[in-house]
């Protein structure tokens, strides 16, 4: 196999968990995904339904402790980065993967100049003399199209909006060019206007710079314009993964489903917009049965005893459920 | 790029440095921008401009000897030839305070300084590793809870002695008063850096310089440190009014310098004995040591106000 055809980034079996005091929290459990280069994966789900930790855990970026990764690999361009010493890792970040924060008003230090923070990220690893890294932080910012990139430069971040905020961090985030961008709920503190520039100059980037990218978003919309591909999550686990198209068309998990009809959408009318039922699961104790089986419409008793895995279907999907929506009875295997 | 280290010594360098203007916003320039806006911190900074000034070149100018003694003037009042008057075997009250206030003013420095450097290590340390903490914040609490003023005498009396021998007088108790006072004044700092670095740390960019790689060391000085600047700061300058009025005490219980080194504590100490007979005597180290400290508070003042980015540009 050549490197062409590996993916770039392959996850398996990935658990992490939080020891505090009051309890073990099973925050992400026994995930697994592959990313192909150029390609964008959409990471969807609720709010605790550990995305942003299968994400921060691949570049041990989560507080140790309480934090744990127990289990796993994340083999990314051919090192498993799990297993990678502090050092190299630190190479890594920031480096190779590139990383956007939810927040772009608490994610910039509000000391610090905005061309400072564009030029740490270079300096780190090492990158350019300090003429070039100014030079290559207003290219920068003229490539996530903030006007007046000179005065920019020597703003502080309070001078600057919530949507130029979050283009300076998508700027820190390609400092280094890297081949892998991770974007956590980068919309999510943004109003509508600004979210539509944001994911149309993340689109732009992608075109151009052919970066691959990870989207973490519990905004089903704007993955839809985005992402190739999409996984579900649902209290720590993969609940399903499927080409964009084919996930909106015909989800095959019921949570998914739920999700999508709660969607509003402006093609139908309807008074009442759907809800599912019930509250997501704490996570104080490891999977044995199907997470979702309390707010499940098509439970049964398998779901009660055994925790589906993640099965493969055609077309390149997978869905964890014992029960098959399409033909509308339980999941054989 | 011009970021200046966290120095405190900043009290100092600010009087004269002029706003760095060029097409580089150096985080200094701004602050003093800023501070400029502090009428209080201004006046305090002329305020101790000038006590520093006149404690510094005073004894150069002023024509009376502080050490000499004039028997036939001795226990006068203001005067012209005396502004503030004589002691008891004739030396001049205002030249013995000019040339204290450069000994009262060097601990206070020296001391403050030592304090919030204690104060801040162990309360970043503290803050931002959470094995540390447990241990730093009981040693703060035994610091806390010891009796200081008696601690402080029995250090003075087992070490004094030794001290002198081998660094001579002035020296060996200069450097005595400056570490006791320093290593009994850093908890408050440390406890309220602590807190500020807890807070600052689980804010998103110091993950954010972490994911792009900034090495651990550097997540502390350049990210967290800065951000926990404006409390250092208000700590330096309490300490240094706080270092101040401690050697005065230390001075006033016959502790601190020899009576031959006429610190403003000590000058004090002299005095009261002839208080109702010159009270010139004890006045005027007095007010001294209360324009001193209230000065210097009002610097911390604008300096915190001006540290914090949000107050620029206002």
């Amino acid at each position: 196999m050549t490197m062409g055809d590996a993916p770039l980034l392959s996850v398996a079996g990935l658990t992490t968990r939080f020891v505090t005091r009051d309890g073990v929290v099973h925050a992400v459990s026994d995930v697994g995904f592959e990313l192909g280069r150029g390609e964008c994966l959409g990471v969807v789900g609720e709010s605790g339904s550990g995305k942003s930790v299968t994400m921060l855990s691949l570049l041990r970026l989560i507080p140790m402790p309480p934090g744990e990764i127990v289990s796993g690999s994340a083999v990314f361009d051919g090192e498993d980065l799990l297993a990678l010493t502090d050092e190299a890792l630190r190479r890594v970040r920031g480096g190779r993967i590139g990383f956007v924060f939810q927040d772009p008003m608490t994610s910039l230090n509000p000391v610090l100049t905005v061309e400072a923070q564009i030029v740490e990220a270079l300096r780190v690893h090492g990158l350019g003399t300090r003429e070039a890294r100014r030079m290559r932080a207003r290219e920068l910012l003229e490539l996530v199209g903030i006007p007046a990139p000179r005065e920019r430069l020597r703003a502080y971040p309070h001078e600057l909006s919530g949507g130029m905020r979050q283009r300076v961090m998508i700027a820190i985030a390609l400092a280094c060019a890297p081949p892998l961008i991770v974007a956590d709920e980068p919309t999510t503190a943004l109003d509508v206007t600004v979210q539509a520039q944001i994911v149309a100059l993340v689109k732009e980037l992608k075109r151009k710079l052919s970066t691959s990218i990870i989207w973490i978003t519990h905004d089903l919309g704007v993955v839809a314009g985005l992402a190739d591909r999409v996984v579900v999550m649902y209290a720590g686990q993969i609940v399903e993964e499927a080409p964009v198209r084919d996930l909106y068309k015909s989800p095959q998990h019921p949570y998914t489903r739920g999700l999508l009809a709660s969607v509003p959408r402006a093609d139908r009318k309807s008074s009442v917009l759907a809800s599912i039922r019930g509250q997501p699961p704490s996570l104080d104790e490891a999977p044995a049965s199907c997470a979702f089986a309390p707010r499940c419409d098509f439970v049964h008793e398998r779901c009660r005893r055994e925790n589906p895995r993640l099965a493969r279907l055609p077309g390149g999907r997978r869905v964890a459920c014992w029960w098959d929506l399409d033909k509308g009875g339980p999941r054989d295997a | 790029m011009t970021r200046a280290a966290p120095a405190n010594g900043h009290l100092a360098g600010a009087m004269e440095k002029p706003a760095a203007a060029g097409p580089h916003r150096s985080l200094w320039g701004d602050v003093w921008r800023q501070f400029r806006r502090h009428k209080g911190a201004l006046t305090g900074l002329a305020v101790l401009g000038l006590v520093v000034a006149a404690c510094t070149a005073g004894p150069w100018v002023y024509w009376h000897d502080p050490f000499a003694s004039d028997l036939a003037a001795r226990n006068l009042g203001m005067s012209l030839g005396h502004p503030f008057g004589t002691d008891n075997v004739g030396r001049d009250t205002l030249a013995r305070v000019l040339i204290g206030g450069r000994i009262s003013l060097a601990v206070g420095l020296a001391a403050m300084l030592l304090g919030v450097l204690i104060g801040t290590l162990v309360g970043v340390m503290s803050g931002f590793f959470k094995t540390l903490d447990g241990a730093l914040m009981r040693l703060t609490d035994m610091f806390l809870a010891l009796p200081l003023l008696p601690l402080l005498l029995v250090t003075i009396m087992l070490f004094r002695d030794s001290l002198r021998d081998m660094l001579g007088p002035e020296a060996g108790v200069f450097l005595m008063i400056v570490f006791v006072i320093g290593a009994t004044s850093w908890m408050q700092t440390a406890r309220v850096v602590r807190g500020e670095v807890l807070a600052v740390k689980a804010r998103e960019f110091v993950v954010a310089a972490a994911s792009i790689g900034t090495r651990r060391r550097n997540v502390v000085l350049r990210h967290i440190l800065p951000n926990v600047m404006s409390p250092v700061m208000v700590s330096a300058s309490l300490g240094v009014a706080t270092a101040i009025i401690t050697e005065s005490a230390l001075s006033f219980l016959g502790l601190g310098f020899p009576s031959d080194f006429p610190t403003w504590g000590r000058l004090l100490f002299d005095g009261q004995n002839a208080i109702e007979l010159t009270p010139a005597r004890v006045i005027w180290p007095g007010i001294m040591i209360s324009v001193t400290v209230l000065s210097v508070n009002f610097i911390g003042d604008g300096l915190r106000d001006a540290l914090d980015p949000k107050q620029r540009g206002r």
